[in-house]
C-alpha cells in the first residue's frame, strides 16, 4: 500500500517541470544507457497501472490525481504522425497475444480518407482462459483506456471507437461505462474531445460471451450484429474493417498505456525489456502458486523471479514445478526445465517453442494430470471453434475426443504420433489463428510429455491385459 | 468437377513427368522450368513459354477476357506463365493455367466463403498455404499446386471432411456425381483414421422438393448462400457453431422459393437432394438428352435425363444468355406430369358421352367429313401455350387450305399487333437486363411469370442498385421496388411528369421498361402500348442505337414463334359464330362464347381442360418426345430434341395436321420436319437460325393506330399459381404438392 501512495511522489517531480517532453529525452539519446543484463523488478515509479488492484478511485477524479487526462490537448496537438512515430519508437508490440508492433499496425491506417470515416476498435472481449488483465484495467483504471483510444484514435485518424466487452465482463461494463458518461460531461470525448478541436466517440458494446469473438474480424462481424465468424484476410480490417471502413482492433493494454508512453516519452518506455520487446506489461499468473496475481513488470523478467518474486512462489517449492504455460491457453506449454531460466518476454518464450501470448501464466505443479489439463483445455477450443471452416470445426472435436482418451490410456503407441500430425493439419490451414491456438497446446504436451503419455498407454494395455486373462 | 476429368489430369501429369525422364533434352527444360527461382524471371518466363513444354489447356475451356490492357498482370502456376486480369484470384489463375483447384465452398456464381479450405495452395513467400478461392492475384506471383505442402495440406482437410461424413454412398443419391466422392477419390488419403463416434444431425423439413440428410452436410454454406443472394429469400442459415453447426431454417418452415431445387445441384454432397428422384435412380443409369424447357416462355436450357422410356428427372444447362446455370423449380420438378394424365389413342365421343378409342383412320376420317360440311369461315384453330413451330406452321397452312384464316395462339389475345417483332420481343435481352439501371414492370409479376428473368433482375440490382418500379396488383418481389401504382393511369402521369418516377426514368442510362404479356387480354392493349410508344419519344435515353429498353415478357413458349408465323385471329368473334373448333393443345381458351353445336376437336398429350368440350381427340406428343423449335421472349430460337418414345399411339402434332389435311384432300405439301422448316422459312427465316437471336430490325414500337382510351381497370395478376399453368404442370403431382404447401394464400 505504502509503496503505491509513493507513486504520487515519484510522478510529482515530472509533472512540476512544465518543459517535460523534450528535457529528459534529449539525454536518454544523447547518451545510450549501458547494456542491461537483468531485467526485472521494476519501480513503482515506472508502473503505468498505479490503480491496478482499485485501492484508489478509479473515476475521473481519482484518474487525473494519477496523471490520466493531464494536457491531452497537446498530446493531440502534436498530431498524427507524431504519435504513430512515438509509439513505434517505443517498442511498444500489442498486447493481445500476437505481438504485432502497435505503431506500424497504426500506421497502416490510410492517411487520406476516400470519404469513408476511419475506426478504432478496442477487443476488449478479454476470453483467452488465465487471462485477466484488461479487466483489472477496466474496473480500476478505466480513464486510462478512454484517454488511450482518443489517443490511439488521433493517431490513426479514427472519428469514433468502439470499446467491444466481453458478455460476462458486468462490473468492468459498468465502470467504463461510468467512466465513460463522466468523460463525456468533462468534455473529454464527444464533440471537441478534450478542447483540442478534434470530435471523437467512443462506444461501448456488449459481447454474448464467445471467445471467438476476441478475434479481430469476427469481433468486428459481431459488432455489426452478424455471427461471430472470422472474415478472410484480405481485405484487412485497415482497409476494410466495421461497417466496410478503415479500422485498426487493438487489445485494452496496448492502448492503454499509450498516453503513459507519449507523456513519458518513448525512450522511457523502451528502456525496460530486451531489444524488440521493450516495456512493462500486465502478468496474470494463476494456478499452483501461493499468491496468484495480476501484476505489472518490467518485459524480459524470468519466469522464475516473476513466480517467485509476487506470487509467494510455486505451491511445495520451485521443484514441484510441473510445466508452466506462460501465455494463455493457446500457447505451448514448457516443462520445468525449460521454466528454470527462461525469461518472460517474445522472443524468448518464441525460442523455446511457446509464446508470450497474453502473458497469462498459469502454473502447474506436480500435482496437476497434465494430460487432463490439455484435455480440458482442447474441449474449451472444440466449444469455442466457430466452425465455419473446415479443419477447426472437425480438427478441435477429433482433437479433444483423443485427448479424452489418452486421459485414461485408452490408445495405441503410435496414436501419440497421429494425434501430432493431426495438430499440424489444423495449424495454418485455417482462417483465423483459432485452429493455430487449439493445436500449439497439445503439441507441447506430446513435445515435454511423451514419456507420460506414453506410460498411461502402456499402463492400460496392461490392465486390458490382465483383465483379459482374468 | 468430374472424376474423369481428374483422373485424365492424374494421368496426363504421370505419362508426360515419364516422358521427360526420358528424353536427355526434355530433362534440361524441366530442370529450368522446375527451378524457376535460380534464374532471372524473365529467363523462367521465356524458358517457360517455350512450345516444347508439355501444353496446359485451360480448365473447362476457361478464357480471359482483358477489358483494359494495363490490367494484365502475369503469375506464375507451377512454372508456367499466365497473363490475367488484374483483380482475378489465384484459383482462377489456376484454371487459366490449366490446372483444377478442387473446391467445395466456392462457386463461381456465389460469393466466396472461403471456409472448406480444400482450395489450400503454396504461394511462395507465404508462410502458411493460402486459400486460393479468397486470395488475389498478384503480380509475380509464384503459385504451387503441386508440392508437398499443398497436397498435404489438401489431404488433411479432406480427411477431416471426412471425418463425420457418413460412409452411406451405397445408398446416397449423389453418388456418381458427388463432389466429395470424387475428391476423396483424387486427393484423399486410402484410409480413414478416425476411430471416433461421428457426429448426426436432424433433417430438415424443406418442403416436397428437396430431401435433407443432414448428416452428410459439410457445412459449406453453397445453399445459404445461393438462398440468400440468388433466389432473395433469407430462408436458410447456419445454426449452432463448432461441430455442433446446422444448415436450417431457424424456425420449422419450408423453403419457398421458386428456385429452391438449385440447392441440390449446387450442393456438392448428398445433403441436398431431390425429393421426387430420391432412389429412383443411379445417375450412370441415365441418358442424358440435352434440350429446351417449354413450361414459360424463357426457353431454359435444361438436360433431360430418361433411363428407358421414363424421363428420370431434369437438371439445368449452363447457358450465359438465358438461364445462367439455374432453373426454375417448375422447370425441373414438372416431369412427372409427362407421365400422368396422357393421351394415348385418338378417340371419339360417342352419343352417351363417352369417349371411345378408334383407329387414327377412322378418327381422322370422321373429322374431315366434319370440315367439309361447315362453312370455311365457321372455322377456327387454336394452338396452344406449349405448341413448337413447326406444328403451327402446319395449323395455319392446313386452315388457310380450306379457307379459313382464323388461327391464333393462346395467350396472344384478340387484338395483338404481330406486324413487328420489337412489339412483342424482350428487346433488351435477358442477359442484356444486367445492364439496365433502372426497370419499370408494368402489369407484370417476373417471380412467377418468368422466374429467370427475375433471377436475371434481382442480379442486377443486387448488383447496382438499380431502381425498380412496378405498376400493378400488390405482389411478392424478391428485391427491393417502388409499388407505384395499380392501373395504367399511373403510367398516364409517368408520362406527363406528374410521378416522381418520370426523374428516375429520365436519368437512368439505359432504362428498361417491361411489359407484362398480360395486357395482351385487356381491352385496351393498343392504348397501353402507344402510351408505351409515347415513353419512348419522352425519354431518349429508352430506345437508342445501342439500346432498346422496351420490353414485352411473354408468358408461353409458343407465344413468339406464333406471332412470328403471323398466327394472328382475323376478328374478335371468332368464337361465337364458330362450328368447327382445332385445338391443338389449347387448354386455356375460353370456350363458353362457342355455340352448343359447334364441333371440337382436340388434338394434344394430356386429358387437360380442352378435353371437356371435345368431340375427337388426336393424341399427340410432349416437348420431351418431339422435334419442335420454340422461339422464346428474347427472341432466341431454340429446338427440342426427344428424350424418350412417344406413349401409345400418339403422333407428332405436324404429322397428325399433315394426315388430316391429305384425308381432307388438301394435301400439305411437306412430309418431314425439313420440308415443314423449308416452309417456315418463307414466312419467318429467323426461326431456322437455331441457338440464336435474331434482333428485331426495327427497334421501338410502331405508335398503334387505334388509339384508344386508357381504360381506369387495374392489371390483373396473369399467373395465379406458379406451379400449375400448363397441362404438363397441372398433371403433375410434384406441382400439386408444391400448390398446396408453398403457394400463399
Amino acid at each position: 500500500m505504502r509503496r503505491i501512495l509513493s507513486l504520487e511522489r515519484a510522478f510529482s517531480p515530472w509533472r512540476r517541470n512544465g518543459n517535460w517532453m523534450p528535457g529528459p529525452r534529449l539525454f536518454t539519446t544523447a547518451q545510450p544507457p549501458p547494456e542491461k543484463s537483468h531485467y526485472g523488478n521494476l519501480n513503482d515509479s515506472d508502473r503505468i497501472f498505479t490503480n491496478l488492484y482499485g485501492v484508489h478511485d478509479p473515476y475521473l477524479k481519482g484518474a487525473r490525481r494519477r496523471g490520466d487526462w493531464h494536457r491531452t490537448k497537446d498530446l493531440i496537438h502534436k498530431g498524427t504522425d507524431w504519435i504513430v512515430e512515438e509509439i513505434k519508437k517505443s517498442g511498444l508490440r500489442g498486447r493481445g497475444g500476437a505481438g504485432f508492433p502497435a505503431g506500424l499496425k497504426w500506421s497502416f491506417m490510410p492517411k487520406v480518407s476516400d470519404g469513408r470515416p476511419s475506426y478504432l476498435v478496442i477487443n476488449a472481449d478479454e476470453s483467452e482462459p488465465g487471462t485477466c488483465k484488461d479487466r483489472e484495467i477496466m474496473r480500476h483504471d478505466p480513464h486510462k483506456l478512454l484517454e488511450g483510444c482518443v489517443i490511439a484514435g488521433v493517431g490513426m485518424r479514427a472519428s469514433a471507437a468502439y470499446i467491444y466487452i466481453r458478455g460476462e465482463y458486468v462490473d468492468e461494463r459498468l465502470s467504463l461505462e461510468k467512466a465513460r458518461i463522466e468523460a463525456y460531461a468533462a468534455g473529454l470525448l464527444g464533440k471537441n474531445a478534450c478542447g483540442s478541436g478534434y470530435d471523437f466517440d467512443v462506444h461501448i458494446h456488449f459481447g454474448a460471451g464467445a471467445y471467438i469473438c476476441g478475434e479481430e474480424t469476427a469481433l468486428l462481424e459481431s459488432l455489426e450484429g452478424k455471427q461471430g465468424k472470422p472474415r478472410l484476410k484480405p481485405p484487412f480490417p485497415a482497409n476494410t474493417g466495421l461497417y466496410g471502413c478503415p479500422t485498426t482492433v487493438t487489445n485494452v493494454e496496448t492502448v492503454a498505456v499509450a498516453p503513459t508512453i507519449l507523456r513519458r516519452g518513448p525512450e522511457w518506455f523502451a528502456g525496460f525489456g530486451r531489444k524488440n520487446n521493450s516495456g512493462t506489461k500486465l502478468f496474470c499468473i494463476s494456478g499452483h502458486v501461493n499468491k496468484p496475481c495480476t501484476v505489472e513488470e518490467e518485459m524480459s523478467i524470468s519466469l522464475k523471479e516473476l513466480l517467485e518474486r509476487h506470487c509467494g512462489g510455486v505451491r511445495g517449492g520451485w521443484d514441484n514445478l510441473l510445466a508452466v504455460i506462460p501465455g494463455g491457453s493457446s500457447v505451448a506449454l514448457i516443462p520445468k526445465s525449460v521454466c528454470d531460466d527462461v525469461l518472460m518476454d517474445f522472443d524468448a518464450l518464441k525460442d523455446v517453442g511457446s509464446g508470450l501470448g497474453t502473458a497469462a501464466v498459469i502454473v502447474m505443479d506436480k500435482s496437476t494430470d497434465i494430460v487432463d489439463a490439455i484435455g480440458r483445455l482442447a474441449y474449451f477450443y472444440k466449444h469455442e471453434s466457430c466452425g465455419q471452416c473446415t479443419p477447426c470445426r472437425e480438427g478441435t472435436t477429433w482433437l479433444w475426443m483423443m485427448m479424452e482418451r489418452m486421459k485414461v490410456g485408452n490408445a495405441k503407441l503410435e496414436e501419440v504420433d497421429m494425434l501430432y500430425e493431426l495438430t499440424k493439419q489444423i495449424e495454418g490451414h485455417t482462417i483465423c489463428a483459432l485452429g493455430d491456438a487449439a493445436a500449439w497446446p497439445v503439441q507441447g504436451l506430446i513435445r515435454h510429455f511423451r514419456p507420460e503419455l506414453e506410460r498411461r498407454i502402456k499402463e492400460n494395455a496392461d490392465r486390458e491385459l490382465r483383465c483379459a486373462g482374468n | 468437377m468430374g472424376l474423369g476429368s481428374l483422373a485424365s489430369r492424374a494421368l496426363r501429369s504421370s505419362s508426360s513427368s515419364r516422358v521427360l525422364s526420358s528424353n536427355p533434352r526434355y530433362n534440361l527444360i524441366r530442370t529450368i522450368v522446375s527451378t524457376p527461382e535460380l534464374h532471372k524471371p524473365e529467363a523462367a518466363a521465356e524458358s517457360a513459354s517455350e512450345p516444347d513444354l508439355p501444353k496446359r489447356t485451360p480448365v473447362a475451356g476457361a478464357r480471359v477476357h482483358f477489358p483494359n490492357p494495363d490490367d494484365v498482370i502475369e503469375v506464375f502456376v507451377d512454372g508456367y506463365p499466365v497473363k490475367i486480369p488484374k483483380g482475378m484470384t489465384v484459383l482462377q489463375a489456376c484454371s487459366v493455367a490449366g490446372v483444377d483447384i478442387p473446391r467445395f465452398c466456392y462457386h463461381d456464381r456465389l460469393s466466396i466463403a472461403g471456409n472448406c479450405r480444400m482450395c489450400l495452395v503454396e504461394v511462395e513467400k507465404s508462410p502458411k498455404p493460402v486459400a486460393s478461392c479468397a486470395m488475389p492475384a498478384l503480380p509475380g506471383m509464384k503459385i504451387k499446386t503441386d508440392t508437398p505442402i499443398a497436397k498435404k495440406a489438401r489431404e488433411g482437410v479432406m480427411e477431416f471432411l471426412l471425418m463425420n461424413h457418413p460412409l452411406d454412398c451405397p445408398i446416397c443419391d449423389q453418388g456418381g456425381e458427388c463432389d466429395l466422392q470424387d475428391q476423396s477419390m483424387a486427393f484423399g488419403s486410402d484410409r480413414g483414421r478416425f476411430t471416433e463416434t461421428k457426429r448426426s444431425v436432424v433433417d430438415k423439413n424443406l418442403g416436397p422438393l428437396v430431401k435433407t440428410v443432414m448428416t452428410r452436410c459439410i457445412q459449406c454454406t453453397r445453399c445459404v448462400r445461393f438462398a440468400s443472394e440468388i433466389a432473395g429469400v433469407q430462408d436458410l442459415g447456419m445454426l449452432g457453431r463448432g461441430s455442433g453447426e446446422e444448415i436450417g431454417t431457424y424456425v420449422e418452415k419450408l423453403m419457398t422459393s421458386e428456385l429452391s431445387g438449385n440447392v441440390i445441384d449446387i450442393c456438392p454432397v448428398g445433403a441436398l437432394t431431390s425429393k421426387p428422384f430420391a432412389f429412383k435412380a443411379r445417375n450412370w443409369e441415365l441418358k442424358g438428352t440435352e434440350t429446351i424447357d417449354v413450361t414459360d416462355a424463357v426457353g431454359s436450357n435444361i438436360r433431360i435425363d430418361s433411363r428407358g422410356p421414363e424421363v428420370m428427372r431434369i437438371v439445368p444447362r449452363l447457358n450465359e444468355d438465358i438461364n445462367e446455370e439455374w432453373i426454375s423449380d417448375k422447370t425441373r420438378f414438372c416431369y412427372d406430369g409427362l407421365k400422368r394424365q396422357r393421351l394415348s389413342d385418338p378417340m371419339i365421343r360417342g352419343p352417351d358421352g363417352q369417349f371411345k378409342p378408334v383407329s387414327w383412320r377412322d378418327a381422322l376420317a370422321v373429322v374431315a367429313e366434319v370440315i367439309h360440311q361447315v362453312k370455311p369461315e365457321e372455322i377456327v384453330g387454336v394452338a396452344g401455350k406449349l405448341s413448337d413451330a413447326e406444328s403451327m406452321m402446319s395449323l395455319k397452312d392446313f386452315l388457310n387450305r380450306i379457307g379459313s384464316n382464323n388461327i391464333w395462339c393462346e395467350g396472344n389475345g384478340n387484338n395483338i399487333d404481330a406486324d413487328l417483332r420489337s412489339g412483342y420481343l424482350m428487346n433488351t435481352t435477358i442477359s442484356g437486363l444486367e445492364k439496365a439501371d433502372c426497370f419499370l414492370l408494368i402489369g407484370t409479376q417476373p417471380r412467377v411469370e418468368a422466374a429467370m428473368v427475375n433471377a436475371r433482375i434481382r442480379k442486377t440490382v443486387r448488383a447496382t442498385q438499380a431502381k425498380v418500379g412496378y405498376i400493378g396488383p400488390p405482389t411478392d418481389f424478391n428485391y427491393s421496388h417502388d409499388h407505384l401504382g395499380t392501373t395504367p393511369e399511373t403510367l398516364t402521369a409517368i408520362l406527363e411528369n406528374r410521378h416522381p418516377f418520370s426523374a428516375t426514368l429520365s436519368t437512368a442510362k439505359h432504362p428498361a421498361i417491361i411489359v407484362g404479356a398480360g395486357i395482351f387480354h385487356r381491352q385496351d392493349t393498343s392504348a397501353i402500348l402507344s402510351l408505351l410508344h409515347s415513353l419512348s419519344a419522352k425519354f431518349p435515353n429508352l430506345v437508342t442505337p445501342e439500346w432498346n429498353g422496351l420490353n414485352v415478357l411473354l408468358l408461353n413458349a409458343a407465344q413468339a414463334a406464333a406471332l412470328d408465323l403471323g398466327l394472328v385471329p382475323e376478328s374478335n368473334t371468332g368464337m361465337e359464330s364458330a362450328k368447327f373448333v382445332y385445338l391443338m393443345g389449347a387448354d386455356d381458351t375460353e370456350l363458353d362464347a362457342l355455340p352448343k353445336d359447334a364441333f371440337v376437336v382436340y388434338q394434344g398429350h394430356h386429358g387437360d381442360k380442352g378435353v371437356y368440350r371435345a368431340n375427337v381427340i388426336f393424341p399427340s406428343t410432349v416437348f420431351s418426345e418431339k422435334e419442335g423449335t420454340y422461339e422464346n421472349t428474347e427472341g432466341c430460337v431454340q429446338q427440342t430434341v426427344p428424350a424418350v418414345p412417344t406413349v401409345g399411339d400418339a403422333r407428332e402434332d405436324w404429322k397428325i395436321i399433315r394426315a388430316l389435311s391429305e384425308v381432307c384432300g388438301v394435301r400439305l405439301p411437306y412430309d418431314t420436319i425439313t420440308g415443314v422448316r423449308s416452309r417456315i422459312k418463307n414466312v419467318a427465316p429467323n426461326l431456322l437460325k437455331v441457338d440464336e437471336r435474331e434482333p428485331a430490325v426495327f427497334s421501338g414500337l410502331l405508335k398503334p393506330e387505334g388509339n384508344g382510351k386508357v381504360s381506369a381497370a387495374p392489371f390483373g395478376v396473369t399467373v395465379e399459381n406458379f406451379y400449375m399453368t400448363d397441362a404438363i404442370t397441372r398433371a403433375s403431382k410434384i406441382m400439386a404438392q408444391c400448390s398446396s404447401l408453398l403457394t400463399k394464400k
